[in-house]
C-alpha cells in the first residue's frame, strides 16, 4: 500500500482533499451542492473530448469545467438557478456522449474518469495537481471576505459593495479549478461527494468558520486516506468507499451534533469520533 | 423526401419502438417537469437520475431490465432524500447531495462488479447514456402504462401539488396534508426520471424532465398550458432526436451514427435558449419589470 508506486496517489489525493474540504464548506454555506455536481460532471465531457482530439486529459478537463461554469453564470443571470444548472449540465454530458461515440478509448477509460482510480496518478499529474491548489487555496484568501459575506447576507453584502454576480462567478471559477485539480483521481462523479459530504458534516459540528472548514480538511483527508487503503485492499473501486466514507461522515456528524445538543454538551467535544474509517 | 428521411426509416422495428417510448415518455415527463420545476426541485430531479445509475447497474448485474432497477433506485432514493429533511428548504440542497454522492459510489461498485464478472463492457456507457434504439417492442406496452399512471397520479393531485407548490402554509390551512403530498411527489418524479433514463441515459434524463419544463415554463405562466406545451416540446426533440440519429448513420467522421441522446439533449437546450432570449427580448420591449420575469423561472 505505501510501495514506491503509490507515493503519487497519496500525495495527489492529500492535496485533493485539502482544497475539496476548503472550497466544499463554501459550497455547503452558499448551498450550492448542484453547481459542486454540475461543474465536474461538465469536465467529464472534456475528458472524452481531449481524448479525441490526442490533448492532454488535465487541459480537457480544465477547458470544460470552466466552460460548464461559465455558462451557468450566464444562463443564471435570468432564469431560475437550479433549472440553469440542471441544463449545462446536459448540453456538455450530451456532447461527452457523443464524443465517447467518435472515439475509440475503452469503456475502462471511460470508467476511470467517472469513477476514479488509484493507480493511473503520475509524478507530472502531481505537479499540475498541485499548482493548481496553490492557486485555489490564494484565490480563497483573496475571496474569503466577500465570499462569506455574500454567502451568509447577501442584502449586507451588496450594501458593502460586494457585487453579487460577480462573487457568484468568482465561486464558479473557483469550483471549476477544484475540479480540475481532482477529477483525474477521484473521478468526476465522486468528486462531488468530496466536498459536500466532508463539509456538511464539518457544519453540522461547528458554526464558526475557522473551525468548520478544519474539520471539513480533517473529515476529506480521513475519507481519502481511508479509500485509497480500503481500494487498495479490496481492489474495489475508490470512488465507491469515497462516496461511502462521505455520506456516513455526514451522518455520523449529525447524529452527535444531535446527541450534543441533548446532553447540552459543547458538539466539538463529540467531533472526535467522527473520521469515518 | 429521402433527403431528410433516410431510406428505411418507417420500416425499421426499432424506430418504431423508440418513437412510441419517446412520445410516451415526453408526454409523462412534460408535465412532471412542469411541476419539478415549480417546486424548485430540479437538483432532487437530477439526483434521482444519477441515483438511477445504481438501480440500473444493479439490474444489469441481475439480468432483469434496467427499468426494473431504475424504478426501484429512484423510488428508494426519494425516501432517502424525505427521511434526511429534503422538504426544509435549507437541509434540501445537502440533503439530496448526501443520498446522490452516497447513490454515485455504489453505482461505482456495482457497474465494477458488472463488467468485471461478465465480458460485455458496454454496461457503462449504455446505462450512463442511454439508447432508444435499444428499447426492445416488449417494454413498451410497460413504458406506456407506467407513463400512464404517472400522468393519473399527477391528475389525481393536480389542485393539491400545485397549490402547496406555491404555498405551503396556505395549503395546510386548506386542509392538504403537505408532506404526504410531497412524498408522493417526489415517488412519480422518480417514475418520471426512471422512464426519461430510458430513453436518454441516466445522465441525461434531467434534459428531458427539466429542460422542456423550463422552456415552456418561459411561454406561459399557467401551469396547464405549460404541461401540454412541455409535453409537445419534448416530443419534438425527442422525435427529431430519433430521425436525426438514424440519419446520422451517413455523417461523418466514422458513419455509424451519433447517439440518438446527443441531438434529443441538444435539441432541448437550443430550444431553452431561444424561448429565454425571445422572452427577454419581448419583456424589454414591452417594459415590464424584471422580478416577474424571474419568478417565471
Amino acid at each position: 500500500m505505501f510501495a514506491s508506486f503509490m507515493t503519487d496517489t497519496w500525495l495527489a489525493a492529500t492535496i485533493v482533499a485539502v482544497i475539496a474540504g476548503v472550497v466544499g464548506f463554501f459550497v455547503v454555506l452558499r448551498g450550492s451542492s448542484f453547481v459542486a455536481h454540475a461543474v465536474p460532471k461538465s469536465a467529464f465531457a472534456g475528458a472524452a473530448g481531449a481524448a479525441l482530439v490526442g490533448v492532454s486529459t488535465l487541459a480537457g478537463l480544465g477547458v470544460f469545467a470552466l466552460l460548464g461554469a461559465l455558462t451557468i453564470g450566464w444562463l443564471g443571470r435570468r432564469g431560475r438557478h437550479d433549472v440553469v444548472t440542471a441544463l449545462s449540465i446536459v448540453l456538455m454530458l450530451g456532447m461527452g456522449a457523443l464524443f465517447l461515440s467518435w472515439s475509440s478509448e475503452y469503456a475502462a477509460e471511460t470508467y476511470a474518469l467517472l469513477f476514479g482510480q488509484i493507480l493511473g496518478v503520475s509524478r507530472s499529474d502531481v505537479v499540475v495537481t498541485a499548482v493548481l491548489a496553490a492557486v485555489t487555496l490564494l484565490a480563497v484568501a483573496v475571496l474569503f471576505r466577500p465570499l462569506l459575506l455574500s454567502s451568509t447576507m447577501p442584502e449586507v453584502a451588496e450594501a458593502h459593495g460586494v457585487s453579487r454576480t460577480r462573487v457568484e462567478l468568482a465561486f464558479l471559477v473557483l469550483v471549476a479549478l477544484v475540479t480540475t485539480t481532482a477529477v483525474p483521481v477521484v473521478g468526476t462523479l465522486l468528486m462531488f461527494s468530496l466536498m459536500v459530504g466532508p463539509a456538511a458534516a464539518a457544519r453540522a459540528l461547528s458554526r464558526r468558520p475557522s473551525v468548520a472548514i478544519g474539520l471539513a480538511v480533517a473529515i476529506a483527508l480521513a475519507t481519502v486516506w481511508g479509500s485509497i487503503a480500503a481500494a487498495f485492499v479490496t481492489n474495489w473501486p475508490i470512488g465507491f468507499f469515497v462516496g461511502t466514507f462521505a455520506a456516513f461522515a455526514f451522518v455520523a456528524a449529525r447524529v452527535a451534533s444531535a446527541t450534543a445538543r441533548h446532553r447540552q454538551r459543547p458538539p466539538a467535544a463529540a467531533g472526535l469520533a467522527l473520521e469515518p474509517s | 423526401m429521402s433527403a431528410l428521411f433516410a431510406p428505411g426509416f418507417f420500416s425499421s422495428s426499432p424506430v418504431h419502438s423508440a418513437l412510441v417510448a419517446g412520445a410516451v415518455v415526453a408526454l409523462a415527463s412534460g408535465s412532471i417537469g412542469v411541476l419539478t420545476v415549480i417546486r424548485g426541485q430540479s437538483f432532487a430531479g437530477h439526483a434521482l437520475g444519477d441515483v438511477g445509475t445504481a438501480g440500473g447497474s444493479a439490474a444489469f448485474l441481475l439480468d432483469v431490465s434496467p427499468l426494473w432497477g431504475y424504478l426501484v433506485a429512484a423510488v428508494a432514493a426519494a425516501g432517502a432524500m424525505e427521511l434526511l429533511g429534503v422538504r426544509r428548504a435549507r437541509g434540501r440542497d445537502v440533503a439530496t447531495g448526501i443520498v446522490l454522492g452516497a447513490a454515485l459510489g455504489l453505482s461505482a461498485l456495482l457497474l465494477y462488479l458488472g463488467t468485471t464478472s461478465s465480458t460485455t463492457t458496454g454496461a457503462t456507457v449504455t446505462i450512463l447514456f442511454g439508447s432508444l434504439f435499444a428499447v426492445s417492442s416488449s417494454i413498451v406496452p410497460l413504458v406506456a402504462g407506467l407513463g400512464g399512471g404517472g400522468l393519473l397520479v399527477v391528475a389525481l393531485l393536480y389542485r393539491p401539488l400545485l397549490l402547496s407548490s406555491v404555498d405551503e402554509e396556505l395549503a395546510a390551512a386548506g386542509g392538504v396534508n403537505v408532506a404526504l403530498v410531497g412524498t408522493v411527489f417526489l415517488v412519480v418524479m422518480g417514475l418520471g426520471v426512471a422512464l426519461t433514463s430510458l430513453v436518454v441515459g441516466t445522465v441525461l434524463s434531467t434534459a428531458l424532465l427539466i429542460g422542456p419544463a423550463a422552456t415552456a415554463l418561459r411561454l406561459t405562466r399557467r401551469p396547464g398550458r405549460a404541461m401540454l406545451a412541455a409535453g409537445a416540446i419534448g416530443l419534438g426533440a425527442t422525435w427529431l432526436g430519433v430521425l436525426l440519429a438514424y440519419d446520422s448513420y451517413a455523417w461523418p467522421p466514422y458513419h455509424h451514427g451519433w447517439p440518438v441522446s446527443f441531438f434529443v439533449v441538444t435539441l432541448i437546450f437550443l430550444a431553452y435558449v431561444v424561448t429565454d432570449a425571445v422572452a427577454w427580448s419581448r419583456s424589454r420591449r414591452a417594459l415590464r419589470p424584471a422580478p416577474e420575469l424571474e419568478a417565471a423561472g
